[in-house]
């Protein structure tokens, strides 16, 4: 997971990209055969412990899923962490401290 | 119950405990409807408002439905969350956004699109519920 959270005139914008293939099982191999289902299905963001966003996924986000949000109250140096959980029962959590745009 | 057994099913209970609960935290029957109006119905959506304070950002035309990138605004005061969904998709549902604790109903995300199709988007505001459409042609299925 490839994060940054930066710091904009009144608000800190994060930017995430996930490395994940989001198959919607839909999807076939070469030998004809179902590529199981395997997708995002909960992330939550949180500001320095704080809960801001929690997202609930289908499959219909594209593979390796990007997202940016935006908080308000946010300052130099607080951290945001992100957490994904998919159907397969995997999880990532990364975080990143809040800098200055440039 | 010998102890070996009953530390085993405790610890057991323990570790599987959390991934039931995310389960429970998913909307499956709203993620996994095939018509637009059941995931709405699933979502808990009863009658939707339109309005002109959601902007939906997204291109004209997508070459492929694999990654179509969407940004969403809502300008609607106590935004608490912000659906996304494609009435054309497999499944129309595609995310659900719940923002709290200083978080702007803003979200850009890339989705997926089996055809030509409008994207709609749900913002939830207090007990109210608040729509908009974009319209994107879409000239190759990114559905699979």
């Amino acid at each position: 997971m490839k994060m940054r959270a930066l710091l904009k005139d009144d608000f800190v914008e994060v930017k995430v990209l996930m490395s994940h293939p989001m198959e919607t099982g839909r999807r076939k191999n070469n030998f004809a055969q179902l590529i199981p289902a395997h997708f995002i299905q909960l992330l939550t963001a949180t500001l320095s412990g704080k809960t801001v966003l929690e997202a609930q996924w289908g499959t219909g986000i594209s593979k390796n899923p990007y997202l940016t949000f935006r908080l308000k109250g946010a300052k130099i140096g607080d951290v945001v962490e992100v957490t994904w959980h998919d159907n397969l029962g995997k999880s990532t959590v990364q975080s990143v401290i809040v800098t200055q745009a440039l | 119950m010998r102890r070996r057994d009953f530390l085993l099913s405790l610890f057991s209970s323990i570790i599987l405990a959390p991934i039931n609960a995310l389960a429970a935290l998913w909307n499956k029957p709203a993620f996994e409807a095939t018509q637009l109006a059941d995931a709405t119905k699933h979502l808990t959506i009863d009658a939707e408002i339109i309005s002109l304070d959601i902007k939906i950002i997204a291109p004209e035309r997508a070459e492929s439905g694999a990654v179509v990138p969407v940004e969403v605004i809502s300008n609607i005061a106590n935004t608490e969350a912000i659906a996304i969904l494609v009435e054309k998709n497999p499944t129309p549902l595609i995310a659900n956004f719940m923002f709290s604790n200083g978080a702007e109903p803003y979200v850009v995300t890339r989705i997926k699109m089996a055809e030509t199709s409008e994207i709609k988007v749900i913002v939830k505001a207090g007990n109210q519920y608040f729509t908009q459409v974009k319209s994107v042609v879409v000239l190759e299925n990114g559905c699979g």
